[in-house]
């Protein structure tokens, strides 16, 4: 295997550790007399809390201290804030902390739990996003006009269960529909899922006498965590440190901030001592946050010739019962609210609102795979009301440099890349000509379905990443970032770039796995498919800062100008003459002439980068950039129903990404078959059931399916490369992508062979038999 | 007729040693290897017997240690993902790509040597039926099955 | 992690294992059979059951055992589902044990354990139904061999102390024509949303059902209407489908119409399949 760089299957750096056991993940770390802190959840969705009796639970020995709401003022959000870390007075949701138990051990803890006795007030329940903007619907937060906004750009409406609101404006609504000589409309469901990362959510909280919190979790946001903790609680940023190991599984769900809350406040109830929390996978489903649902009504135009004119678009985004990042959600929704296509005349309202099912964050996909769903579903429609083939529609409409998104930001080759070049490929990739829907007998449909999805960063305008850069004496390299390892070999790109940019082999250049605070530089969150682009960025400012310094102290050495130096092989030598050469251990920590003086000290390398050119959206029509990229992609899944049963099987998943430039190709392809695979698991069996109280059925894995080895189909994963200029080495961010069309492909292909419109997810077999038969026998 | 009650000192034959813990009857094997043995590579996704992710093998077999009784486990042979040197499975997968975040690794692992040492040549409805016990989130599985397809064949 | 205490008791011979239990429950520690555990370590955990002892039946020689004697299979109760698909005497049985649970579980769940299990399946009972198999009991008066219909009504009914050594077969019908069918919401290894299994004997199908209601079961009258030559398949369908309607369950994993709409084509197909044989 090629040793060196970009463009090269690499394997990644942690290899050996994660099939040896030696990688250890947030709850490895077991020290002795670490106490254990449980919680006690809510089993109403929305109720006034009447007594909490915590007497027997408190007499239990060896329990050291039980918090409840009451204890407790705080009240956060990382955007809106409007939740308490511990329920007070009332529980929104099913799974809801209401009371934390500090413990010797968790077998105490749990006897604890058992004996804590709630007493409920059942209210009504707000049991879908639809129900909550209801005339008289029920309030979830009467007093959500004196909750503090942390941003400047959410806009909650007090006196409704409307969390915020964003809306695009552009062009001429009515004028586009007048022109639309077909016009299709439909309605949406789409319930809340679960990340379901392996490793459930867990956090560990120290503070020592002088102060100094330790925290260690399983996040996707260390710095995020040091800085929430230190402005929650009123701490110096300095004294909150926070590490971060292997991560086992983010997707989304480790960006937000909640047991590391709850863990502090149970470490200080307890004088600071260690505390641990984990979540049971129970909990870890209801309690801590979910993928948002989402309800839209999409009404869309096109002329004869099969020109898209207009686009009237409502989406309502369940947040739950608290904010937390569903007002990010409703605008990543709302800035690429139309799909990958070019639409002069846009209208679309994403009301971010309140229910009473748990609260949501982040998820692979940021949203897109959920509004994707619904715009791919409207496209195919109207391709076939036209009579035209749903490829070629696609590709008439695509948005091509020139035209302008929602936010009215003008594409170009480099922002976008290259969607019909996708397109293409994915056609041969399914052999589309083929036809979409055949009947192979024996009750028996193969159907073909497919989507094209596109996604920008949605990051905040003034995110930084960072990176260190130190030598060892033998000359290889310790690269020091602050973005986490939880599967996407993000850190192993990193010693990619830098391997490139410095000509050297990279099993040479060691980084570290962990993260902490207190010496790696930040990095915004590992999140967004953005870490590439901005971590990427700072490591070659520092591979440029560190080659500077060792060209200015070769050329003193050498007595030649710097100019004329070139760094290779961990070498600088002269470029006409590389016969003439210093080696990297001769002058990284100094160099030292024969009579023992010696100049310059340690090589230090550092690199710093922050976003630019991206601004906050204009309220009233959503103008402005959200990102400085998109990646675009077409995808297809090919399938088997049965028409008698209404089950099915995947036969083949296809996707074409415009990648820009493929860093590592294994690693590329491994990461959208993985996004794939999770798309699938959305299209065809995840979500979460509610009951009529509100309360969420599925909360274990054993009703709360993913997909299993054996169930997948044929993967077929090929890349497209149109350069991203302004991205290291011109690639794009890939590792969210591979989810976001698959369920709408899903949902297009059984659509196709069930002859029925299929606007729901996810699709099981009762489902579609509901909707083809209306439910009778 | 065995008995145990209260805590108490036993020993246990894990990755061929033998090891004293102290255990109650109620704890599961799982958090006593975790927990008493430092053995983390078994790890807890579920503690409900879905996920696979602490798989052991007991007597060469895999069993999840969250439903497994530590004083089940008495007398007989445990292997974790620590006691398994430089076996082909563990190449194949780090070559095949067959993990990202490496949380459910070493429950595939065993799964996948018990496998190969039980079944050398195992029909493919045989392979989907041992590693459908367990969950990855973050692969396709596809990256799993071309590991073990590359030992089952030699080719790793 | 279970968060209370109990005693831990593995009896070598029957008698130990009742003496035990009855003494334990004397003493009022609320003791359990321990098969594989599998369902009492999750209960245990999630705090829905609890227990002040456990006596494993899984070192006495009389339930592990797994063979034939006479013109009879025996299946001891501490056998575990792999036991019994690796052995494979009994292929209906096989299939069924082999489509519990997934393959590491099917290594630790005994036949007995889900014989007696609370969770409403119990699939491994169906074979039994379908072939009046024969329950062998051990409890205070030593032990007791039952037709398995007088103790298995909707779930197993066992007097305190009492549990189950093994079940025994004729042989005759392990060669019997057979089908299983496993419906599930959408994915392989589930609850079953309808699993149906049968055997055709001398020209007659005998079928019985998990799933379906709220306990497994086999009725005399179902099988009377399956096999009603003057009907027509789908309208013996219909008329069992109407016949069950009643006990029919609705939940997470599929409405109680949409169970009936599997259930007719179910009947339907295995009718089709059989009646060649
Ligand atoms: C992932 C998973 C999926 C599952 N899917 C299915 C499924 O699809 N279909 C299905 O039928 N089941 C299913 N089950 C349930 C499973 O069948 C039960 O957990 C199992 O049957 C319990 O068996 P065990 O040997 O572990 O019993 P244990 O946990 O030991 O005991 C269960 C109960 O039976 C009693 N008991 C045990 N042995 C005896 C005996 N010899 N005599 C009298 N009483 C006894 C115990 O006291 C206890 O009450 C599933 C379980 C899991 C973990
Ligand atoms: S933790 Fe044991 S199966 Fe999930
Ligand atoms: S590698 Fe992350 S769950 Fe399998």
């Amino acid at each position: 295997m090629p040793k060196t760089g970009i463009g090269v299957t690499v394997i990644r750096k942690e290899a050996c550790n994660k099939v040896t056991g030696d990688a250890k993940y947030t709850n490895d770390f077991i020290s002795v007399g670490i106490l254990t802190a449980k919680m006690v959840t809510s089993t109403c969705a929305h109720a006034a809390i009447k007594k909490i009796d915590i007497a027997q639970a408190s007499s239990l020995p060896g329990v050291r201290a039980i918090i409840t709401g009451d204890n407790c003022s705080v009240i956060y959000g990382p955007l809106l804030e409007d939740r308490p870390p511990l329920a007070h007075k009332k529980v929104r949701y099913y799974g809801e902390p209401i009371a934390l138990v500090v413990a010797d051990n968790e077998f105490i803890a749990s006897q604890a739990v058992f004996l804590i006795k709630v007493e409920y007030e059942p209210l009504p329940v707000v049991n879908s996003p639809s129900e909550a903007i209801r005339q008289g619907a029920v309030i979830l937060h009467e007093n959500l006009g004196s909750y503090k906004t942390v941003v400047e750009d959410v806009y909650p409406k007090p006196g409704t269960n409307i969390c915020d609101q964003k809306q695009i404006r552009k062009g001429d609504i009515q004028k586009g529909f007048f022109e639309s000589d077909i016009i299709e409309e439909a309605r949406f469901i789409l319930p809340q899922s679960d990340h379901i990362a392996m490793e459930t959510r867990t956090a560990q909280a120290k503070i020592n006498a002088d102060g100094t919190v330790f925290i260690r979790s399983a996040s996707q946001a260390p710095h995020g965590i040091k800085k929430e903790i230190s402005k929650v609680f009123g701490l110096e940023e300095g004294k909150v440190i926070v590490e971060v190991p292997f991560v086992g599984g983010g997707f989304g769900g480790k960006a937000s901030i909640q047991l590391e809350l709850l863990a502090y406040m149970a470490s200080k109830a307890v004088g600071g001592r260690e505390i641990k929390i984990i979540n049971s996978r129970e909990n870890d489903i209801v309690t801590s946050p979910c993928r948002m649902g989402l309800e839209a009504i999409i009404k869309l135009g096109a002329s004869k010739d099969g020109k898209l004119k207009a686009i009237q678009m409502t989406y309502l985004v369940d947040t739950g019962a608290y904010s937390d990042t569903g007002p990010r959600l409703a605008r990543a929704i709302a800035v690429d609210c139309t799909g990958p296509y070019n639409i002069d005349n846009v209208w679309c309202d994403v009301l971010c609102v309140y229910t009473n099912h748990p609260y949501v964050t982040a998820f692979r996909g940021f949203g897109h795979a959920s509004y994707t769903f619904c715009i791919e579903r409207m496209i195919d429609k109207l391709a076939r009301r036209l009579q035209m083939d749903p490829a070629e529609f696609r590709k008439i409409n695509s948005l091509l440099p020139n035209h302008t998104t929602p936010t009215q930001v003008k594409v170009t080759e480099s922002n976008f890349g290259n969607l019909v070049a996708c397109i293409d490929k994915l056609k041969t990739l399914i052999n589309w000509e083929e036809g979409d829907r055949l009947e192979i007998g024996n009750d028996k449909i193969k159907a073909k379905g497919m989507a094209c999805l596109w996604k920008t960063s949605n990051s905040p305008p003034d995110e930084v990443s960072g990176v260190f850069l130190t030598f060892n004496e033998d000359g290889s390299i310790n690269l020091n970032c602050g973005c986490v390892e939880y599967g996407p070999a993000m850190k192993t790109t990193a010693a990619q770039i830098l391997s490139e940019k410095l000509k050297m082999d990279i099993n040479r250049i060691y980084v570290n796995m962990d993260v902490n605070t207190k010496y790696s530089p930040k990095h915004w969150k590992t999140v967004a498919s953005m870490t590439t682009f901005m971590l990427g960025r700072a490591v070659l400012r520092a591979a440029e800062d560190v080659i500077r310094q060792l060209k200015s102290l070769a050329a003193v050495v050498l007595r030649c100008p710097p100019e004329n130096l070139e760094v290779e092989d961990e070498k600088i030598y002269v470029k006409s003459d590389p016969a003439i050469f210093l080696n990297f251990k001769d002058l990284v920590h100094g160099y030292k002439y024969n009579n023992g003086n010696s100049v310059e000290g340690q090589i230090l390398g550092r690199g710093s980068f922050i976003m630019s050119d991206i601004n906050v959206l204009d309220k009233e029509t959503g103008k402005g950039k959200a990102g400085p990229y998109w990646t675009v992609g077409a995808q297809a899944v090919e399938i088997e129903f049965d028409k008698k049963e209404y089950t099915y099987r995947f036969i083949k998943a296809a996707t074409v990404m415009d990648a820009g430039n493929l860093l590592n190709p294994s690693m590329a392809e491994s990461l959208v078959k993985g996004g794939m695979c999770m798309g699938l698991g959305l299209g065809s069996r995840e979500c979460f059931n509610y009951g009529p109280e509100g309360e969420v059925l599925d909360t274990s894995l054993r009703s709360y399916k993913v997909m299993h080895f054996g169930e997948t189909p044929q993967y077929l994963v090929e890349f497209v490369e149109t350069p991203q200029l302004d991205s290291p080495y011109e690639a794009r961010g890939i590792a969210e992508h591979g989810i976001i069309g698959i369920p709408a492909a899903l949902g297009n292909a059984l659509s196709v062979a069930v002859q029925a419109e299929l606007d729901e997810l996810p699709l099981v077999p009762e489902t579609i038999w509901r909707i083809k038969t209306g439910g009778v026998l | 007729m065995y008995s145990l009650k209260g805590k108490n000192i036993v020993q246990l034959n894990v990755n061929k040693e033998i090891h004293d813990v102290v255990i109650r009857p109620s704890d599961v094997l799982l958090n006593t290897l975790r927990d008493q043995l430092g053995l983390t590579g078994a790890k807890p996704g579920c503690e409900n017997g879905d996920c696979g992710a602490c798989t052991v093998l007991i007597d060469g077999w895999p069993v999840k240690s969250c439903l497994m009784l530590t004083v089940e486990a008495l007398g007989k042979k445990i292997t974790t993902v620590e006691g398994l040197k430089n076996v082909p499975i563990q190449k194949a997968f780090i070559e095949k790509f067959a993990f990202q975040c490496g949380y459910c690794t070493s429950g595939f692992l065993l799964v996948c040597h018990a496998l190969a040492t039980i079944h050398p040549y195992p029909p493919d409805i045989v392979i989907d039926e041992w590693l459908q016990s367990n969950i990855c989130r973050c692969t396709s599985y596809e990256e799993i099955g071309n590991a073990v397809r590359a030992i089952l064949s030699g080719e790793i | 992690m279970i968060s209370f205490d109990f005693e831990y008791y593995r009896p070598d011979t029957l008698k130990e294992a009742v003496d035990i239990f009855l003494k334990l429950d004397k003493e009022g520690k609320s003791p359990v059979y321990y098969g594989g555990g599998t369902e009492l370590i999750s209960m245990a955990r999630v705090g829905s059951q609890s227990f002040g002892a456990v006596v494993d039946i899984k070192n006495i020689p009389e339930c592990k055992v797994l063979g034939f004697n006479a013109d009879t299979l025996c299946l001891g109760s501490a056998i575990t589902l792999s036991d019994i698909t690796e052995a494979n005497y009994f292929p209906l049985l096989s299939k069924t044990a082999g489509r519990i649970a997934d393959h590491t579980m099917q290594g630790k769940i005994t036949f007995g354990g889900n014989l007696a299990s609370t969770i409403i399946y119990r699939e491994t009972v169906l074979p039994l139904l379908l072939t009046n198999a024969r329950l062998t009991v051990a409890g205070k008066n030593g032990l007791a061999e039952v037709e398995i219909g007088q103790v298995f009504k909707e779930r197993l009914r066992l007097q305190k102390g009492e549990f189950l050594v093994k079940a025994t077969i004729d042989k005759k019908f392990l060669i019997a024509p057979y089908f299983h069918v496993k419906k599930t919401k959408n994915e392989k290894i589930d609850y079953p949303l309808i699993t149906a299994e049968g055997l055709k004997l001398d020209g007659y199908v005998r079928i019985a059902f998990s799933g379906l209601a709220s306990y497994p079961f086999r009725e005399a009258n179902i099988e009377n209407m399956l096999n009603d030559s003057s009907l027509e398949f789908s309208q013996r369908a219909d008329k069992i489908v109407q016949a069950l309607s009643g006990v029919i369950t609705s939940d997470l994993y599929g409405s109680a119409e949409y169970r009936k709409y599997v259930l007719k084509n179910t009947i339907v197909n295995i009718l089709e399949t059989l009646k060649d044989q």
